[in-house]
């Protein structure tokens, strides 16, 4: 469904992201991981085109995406959740998820504002609060609420967990699988191992912006040396 | 009691067009970042295609009929601005944009003297609401009563389409974090372009609604935008209901001032504004501005080094070379030389400010012109010999920035901006209004300089020592530790601060320093000129200097120098021409395009392109 192709991505003139390869399968939750600063950020952002790849490809459903504006990218089916949420304090939650509406598509489940308060039931009862007034967790549910709104065929979830209550995460574990059975394609990027691990089909491990591990989770305890290295536990 | 409530009744009359124009302006902003100095010129066009509209077309639908399709024509011309000179800019950094608005302004100027001629024209009465209704028996305009009676609806209108539908809710949300709402699917291009077009609309309706009480001249772009962006600050940015109240205290201010202080009604809403900025620094409704929540953090600053043995040696041959001048040159060079001089000095005051502190002015004229006048008036009033004089005239200078950045400094982005431009004004019209000590628009006159100053060669290496003298100390400082500090305070307020620079204390002196330095340029200016007039006050001038300053490159050191000396070139040989505006304008738009990073700034890019230098990557 995505394919990424050798791409290197720059912050001005930090090197970033470098010859970066990897592919997720429709259907199939990935997650990326890695230490604080290893790209993960980056490499979503070089997917959503908020970053553009100075080379390399973005192949999502047969088209390059590299150079597109960021809209395109959402209308073709990509919905992307900042890892810093960036929801709108001043509108109110359902005047967040208008933001975020598209019309529905034929490759993607359908999200009305009735199904994600379903999904989210704290949101439902805070529809007419504005952003600014919510908890943290209530914030990263409105951000993947909003996203969803885009019915999107692959997800980029920056970072879910951070910042989150341990009684948060494990709804939003529960969420994710829930994403996943409607027929969502997932990607996600985590620095926990035991959350990722709950969630995802795939692990991809990326340090310095390299490519250090793309595997089951199986190989990856066969490989404690791996986790040491490239993950803080 | 009646006569009170007939003033009152007026000044809300007022209040319509001023409400419209000034939500068109706060919209734009909100959502779009940029500061529109043409919406002046878009309510001009309202008016000038109004009356011609309503000429066509007969009777009450006519006239009606009329400024709703003038709303629309302008809406469109606001659209084709939009994409055709704002579109390409938008990567820039920010705020370059409002050069090219103001490219816009003088193309429209010219445009509207050759489509509708350099007379003042009358607004033709609203048929059917020609006479007077009395009020408790005082006689109120019906046209008056009618504008008051709509002006609820206008307002509902548009608090309707701002927070119940889809294009408000895409609004709102754009003002707030515009590259998250293109990231969800919205196509930013055409959402800037659909509430410029909205934005322009309401500009030109205002334009059109005012023609009864007023007309259509020349003048109205400038004249209007001033009280609008004062209604816009003390509503609060991107505040629609802000922008109501403002509007009606502002006009019914007005229409009392005239009544019981016709001497000051140019100053009486700078005086307001400065009070309610004193209470509530972000205006009556609006909120605090927060630095990056826009998600569209620039690019990192370049470094600025200090020029290295090459640099110099350019830069002694050049003041070389300007020292030999007088030798061979005509006097008009020489003349064009101290203009030019004297204006790079003004604006690397501004860049000083605006490049290393991060303050963007738009009324840095109040110091140059405070400079000017403060010589002049010494030398008028008192016959102080010229030496004493022009000393005083950065003193003065700095002094009135002592006084303006004590209310400014405390805000930060465009209420900084605003600010400085509202105080501006209030000096300006100071100049303008206090006849008894200034002359008024007769300006001073006979202010020469000293015997030994009084030849073309003397004066000339007095500005050429003093100017550039002024520009290299500016230059210095910005190399010195306080410079260190200052773009410390630029970059990273908080980072800064927690290094303990007093941020605050130390862009408050280096707002003093520039308005010192500009008011030394102003100093020169008068003793070259003979004579001062309110127009070195006027927003205008601030303008100049701004434009100058981005064109030539604001992230470059030679900037300010650079732009000035192009400038005034460019004017000198423009202004020759009868559409000199036009072209001028045009020239602007074109290098702002081309140019994204000034002239100087682009210079430097296309010259380590062709030197092939890479950029070394830091891993």
């Amino acid at each position: 469904m995505l394919s990424v192709e050798r791409i290197h991505s720059y912050y001005g003139k930090a090197h970033i992201l470098s010859d970066l390869t990897f592919e997720v399968r429709r259907g199939e939750v990935v997650a990326l991981l890695g230490r604080n600063g290893a790209g993960k950020s980056t490499t979503m952002k070089s997917v959503m085109q908020l970053v553009r790849p100075r080379k390399g490809g973005v192949i999502f459903q047969g088209r390059d995406l590299v150079g597109e504006p960021a809209f395109r990218v959402a209308k073709w089916g990509i919905g992307y959740v900042p890892e810093d949420r960036r929801i709108f304090t001043d509108l109110t939650v359902l005047e967040n998820l208008e933001v975020g509406r598209q019309p529905a598509r034929t490759d993607a489940p359908h999200w009305t504002t009735d199904q994600l308060f379903d999904i989210f039931p704290n949101l439902a009862e805070r529809r007419a609060n504005r952003g600014k007034h919510m908890s943290g967790g209530e914030q990263q549910m409105l951000t993947i609420a909003r996203t969803l709104m885009g019915n999107p065929a692959l997800l980029l979830l920056d970072e879910p967990s951070e910042g989150i209550a341990p009684v948060i995460v494990e709804q939003m574990v529960a969420t994710i699988l829930k994403l996943k059975d409607q027929g969502l394609t997932v990607m996600i990027s985590e620095q926990n191992l035991h959350f990722a691990r709950a969630v995802a089909d795939r692990a991809i491990i990326i340090e310095g912006g390299e490519k250090k591990f793309d595997g089951s989770f199986k190989d990856l305890e066969a490989h404690p040396e791996i986790r040491d290295a490239y993950l803080s536990v | 009691m009646a006569f009170f409530l007939a003033q009152f009744l007026t000044g809300l009359a007022n209040a319509a067009a001023l409400f419209l124009v000034a939500s068109g302006l706060s919209l734009i902003f909100g959502v779009t970042r940029i500061v529109n100095f043409a919406h002046g010129s878009f309510y001009m066009l309202g008016a000038f295609i109004g009356i011609t509209l309503m000429d066509i077309l007969p009777g009450h639908v006519g006239f009606w009929g009329a400024i709703l399709l003038t709303g629309l024509a302008v809406g469109a011309i606001g659209a084709l601005t939009e994409i055709v000179v704002l579109r390409p800019i938008y990567r820039a950094p920010e705020l370059f944009q409002l050069v090219a608005t103001f490219g816009v302004i003088l193309v429209i100027q010219d445009l509207a003297l050759m489509i509708w001629g350099a007379e003042d024209q009358l607004g033709p009465r609203a048929p059917g609401l020609r006479g007077v209704w009395r009020v408790f028996g005082e006689p109120v305009p019906k046209y008056d009563i009618v504008l008051i009676a709509i002006t609820p609806f206008i307002l509902f209108a548009l608090w309707y389409l701002i927070t119940k539908t889809r294009l408000g809710v895409l609004v709102r949300a754009a003002t707030q974090d515009r590259e998250m709402v293109g990231a969800l699917g919205v196509n930013q291009a055409w959402l800037f372009t659909g509430v410029f077009a909205l934005g322009s609309a309401l500009a030109g309706l205002g334009g059109a609604l005012q023609l009864p009480k007023g007309g259509a001249d020349l003048l109205m772009d400038f004249n209007i935008i001033g009280e609008v962006f004062v209604v816009v600050v003390i509503g609060g940015m991107g505040s629609l209901p802000g922008a109501f109240i403002a509007a009606v205290l502002i006009s019914v201010l007005n229409v009392f001032g005239v009544t019981y202080l016709p001497q000051s009604t140019l100053v009486l809403m700078y005086v307001v504004m400065a009070i309610v900025l004193i209470v509530r620094p972000y205006g009556i409704l609006g909120r605090e501005e927060v630095a990056g929540e826009h998600g569209q953090v620039g690019a990192p600053e370049q470094p600025i080094r200090p020029y290295g043995p090459k640099g110099i040696a350019l830069v002694g041959a050049l003041l070389f070379a300007l020292a030999l001048v007088p030798l061979f040159a005509e006097q008009f060079v020489m003349t064009l030389i101290v203009d030019m001089i004297v204006f790079a000095l003004f604006a690397a005051s501004l860049h000083f400010i605006l490049g290393t502190g991060g303050l963007v002015s738009f009324g840095h004229a109040a110091f140059f012109g405070g400079g000017a006048y403060a010589a002049a008036l010494l030398v008028y009033h008192t016959d102080t010999p010229m030496e004493l004089a022009f000393v005083f005239a950065p003193l003065a200078a700095g002094v009135l920035a002592l006084a303006i950045g004590w209310f400014c400094i405390r805000l930060t982005g465009v209420y900084f901006a605003m600010l400085t431009l509202a105080f501006s004004q209030l000096v300006w019209s100071l100049a303008f209004q206090w006849r008894g000590v200034t002359r008024g628009d007769d300006g001073l006159v006979n202010i020469w300089p000293a015997e030994w100053l009084n030849a073309p060669a003397p004066f000339y290496y007095f500005t050429l020592i003093l100017g550039a003298g002024g520009i290299i100390f500016l230059r210095h400082a910005i190399h010195s530790p306080f410079g260190y500090a200052l773009r410390a305070g630029r970059d990273s307020p908080r980072q800064a601060e927690a290094t303990g620079i007093d941020v605050k204390r130390v862009q408050y002196a280096a707002f003093c320093l520039a308005g010192a330095m500009a008011g030394l340029a102003g100093g020169i200016f008068v003793f070259s000129k003979g004579s001062v007039f309110p127009t070195v006050l006027e927003i205008g001038e601030s303008f100049d200097a701004l434009i100058v300053v981005f064109l030539g490159g604001v992230k470059t050191l030679a900037g300010g120098v650079v732009g000035a000396g192009f400038m005034t070139v460019v004017e000198d040989w423009l202004t020759r021409l009868e559409y000199w505006r036009l072209l001028l304008g045009l020239v602007i738009i074109a290098v702002v395009i081309l140019m994204p990073e000034g002239i100087v700034g682009t210079l430097r890019t296309l010259w380590r392109r062709i030197r092939n230098i890479d950029e070394e990557t830091v891993k």
